[in-house]
């Protein structure tokens, strides 16, 4: 299967919360996630229940060293395809 | 640095000290989310103490606590700072931002100003417990999970810094902050901190104290401490200085405060409420030494910091701590300073029960409030009171009467005790 981008929103909402002002969507795949207010910590947060409901295992630094939403996906789902 | 002699240090403090006002207030209480509502009910005598609503305590030895109702932190923090946050901090954030708006200061704004610049506003708060339920929360997922589960968030959700952190960062208070923690004295220790950091230039301070400790786990922890009441009627649980003391009620919530250099706080037109005019803190000895307690020495070093006397001092808010042998003791340092029946002493935390860390700046709101409305709130429920005090306690309802002096005491588990003096603008 394939992580999409509406599994990483709500994933993402629900570790870190959402605001009216910023929203994820496909059109900002490449805007870095401190651009839309969620820092190294949100996204270990992400990881770990990205784990928990995908499988997937990404190691701290190879979360910490993601900088934007279309290399989380490109991550997580080639993660997902070497586990399969 | 180099080493200076006690007197070469005190001078250049005592004597270019800047005057520290009060220009903004901001409350979550038992009795009132709010400065407004809150000071109404302290006026009415509205408590909010009642019984543990939020899971069965009915096996619990105490089952009152002073529990702040119908808080929806959602309706008043940002949604991405609520997975990060625990309800004290949640209560910090919202007294923080009401104490802000009341002193009409935006530090961001304030940042671009001359005399201010990046430094110029901090944020030194109290807190005595960190933030239990959420912890209570992540520690279950640990052992019925594992730590996979457990949130990123609480390596600092817990923590005793976790309010002055968040504050810091919300409102971009950026100069020299901090966080005290000594018990039940730690709000006026936090207020201390706070004006000294004017003294490094520091121009605009938010100040204060919250805890929230009510989840189980919290509960189980103040029982530990032996000191809770274990009636079940909450208008006679907490009786400070009443022959039937016999212990407290812990509460959740405090006050924020808004503290200013004078100068600059006239100059951007800010209303004041007041002066905090001395500040002391005191270690009381080990039980048994046979040495005094220090809460008096606390209330003469404070008075002394202020260039006041005990004749200045209108009405005490006492730290009234429920307990027989404590109120003895804090009645005898109230004999030892004002004489018998020498002074108004009141204690409206007898309406929220005891705040830990943010008791004491409640009670240096009251004092603000006080005597801006020349009326002292009432000790609630205090039927008997204990003859041998000696007290002019207020009771009942409230006394109105012209004041310009407060003192503010509290005290800590372990030995802490501190003494604010605060002072009404026109007699500043």
């Amino acid at each position: 299967m394939t992580i999409t981008l509406d599994d990483l929103v709500l994933v993402l909402t629900e570790c870190a919360g959402a605001d009216d002002d910023v929203t994820l969507t496909g059109q900002n795949l490449d805007v870095p996630f401190t651009d839309l207010g969620y820092d190294s910590l949100a996204l270990l947060e992400t990881a770990a229940l990205m784990k928990q409901r995908f499988a997937v295992d990404l190691t701290d630094e190879e979360v910490t060293g993601i900088e934007t939403p279309r290399e989380f996906l490109d991550r997580v789902n080639h993660a997902a395809a070497q586990a399969a | 640095m180099t080493l200076a002699t006690p007197a070469a240090q005190e001078t250049p403090e005592r004597t270019g000290r800047p005057t520290a006002v009060i220009t903004g207030i901001g409350v979550a209480a038992p009795n009132g989310l709010g400065t407004e509502q809150w000071w109404q009910s302290t006026l009415q005598g509205t408590s909010g103490i009642g019984p543990v609503v939020d899971y069965d305590a009915s096996r619990y030895p105490s089952r009152l606590v002073g529990r702040i109702d119908g808080f929806e932190a959602a309706e008043h923090i940002p949604g991405r700072l609520l997975p990060q946050t625990d309800r004290v901090t949640r209560l910090a954030l919202v007294a923080g931002a009401e104490a802000l708006a009341d002193a009409d200061a935006d530090p961001a704004e304030l940042a671009e100003q001359d005399g201010y610049g990046e430094y110029g506003c901090g944020v030194v708060t109290s807190n005595a417990t960190g933030g239990f339920e959420f912890t209570h929360r992540e520690i279950r997922k640990l052992w019925t999970q594992g730590p996979q589960q457990v949130s990123v968030y609480e390596s600092f959700a817990w923590f005793y810094a976790v309010n002055t952190g968040q504050l810091s960062i919300r409102h971009k208070l950026r100069g020299p902050s901090g966080v005290l923690v000594s018990e039940q004295a730690g709000g006026l220790d936090a207020i201390g901190q706070s004006r000294r950091t004017l003294r490094q230039g520091v121009k605009l301070s938010l100040t204060g104290g919250m805890d929230s400790s009510l989840d189980p786990w919290g509960l189980v922890s103040h029982l530990a401490s032996g000191r809770l009441s274990r009636s079940d009627d909450p208008a006679t649980a907490y009786l400070p200085f009443d022959t039937r003391a016999a212990g407290q009620v812990p509460g959740e919530g405090g006050a924020m405060l808004v503290l200013e250099e004078e100068t600059a706080a006239r100059a951007r037109g800010a209303r004041v409420y007041g002066e905090i005019a001395g500040y002391a803190a005191t270690f009381s000895p080990r039980p048994g030494s046979g040495r005094p307690p220090g809460l008096e020495r606390a209330a003469r070093l404070a008075l002394a910091d202020s260039g006041l006397g005990v004749e200045d001092v209108d009405v005490v808010f006492a730290d009234a701590a429920g307990l027989p042998t404590a109120d003895d003791e804090e009645a005898a340092a109230l004999r030892a300073l004002f004489g018998p029946y020498g002074v108004p002493v009141t204690a409206p935390k007898t309406l929220t029960g005891r705040l830990f860390g943010g008791g004491a700046p409640l009670d240096v709101a009251a004092a603000l409030l006080a005597l801006r409305d020349g009326v002292i709130p009432p000790t609630a429920g205090i039927d008997r009171p204990v003859p041998e005090h000696r007290l002019d306690l207020v009771r009942g309802t409230p006394r109105h009467t012209p004041l310009r002096t407060a003192l503010v005491l509290a005290r800590g588990h372990g030995g802490f005790n501190a003494a604010v003096v605060v002072r009404s603008p026109e007699a500043a």
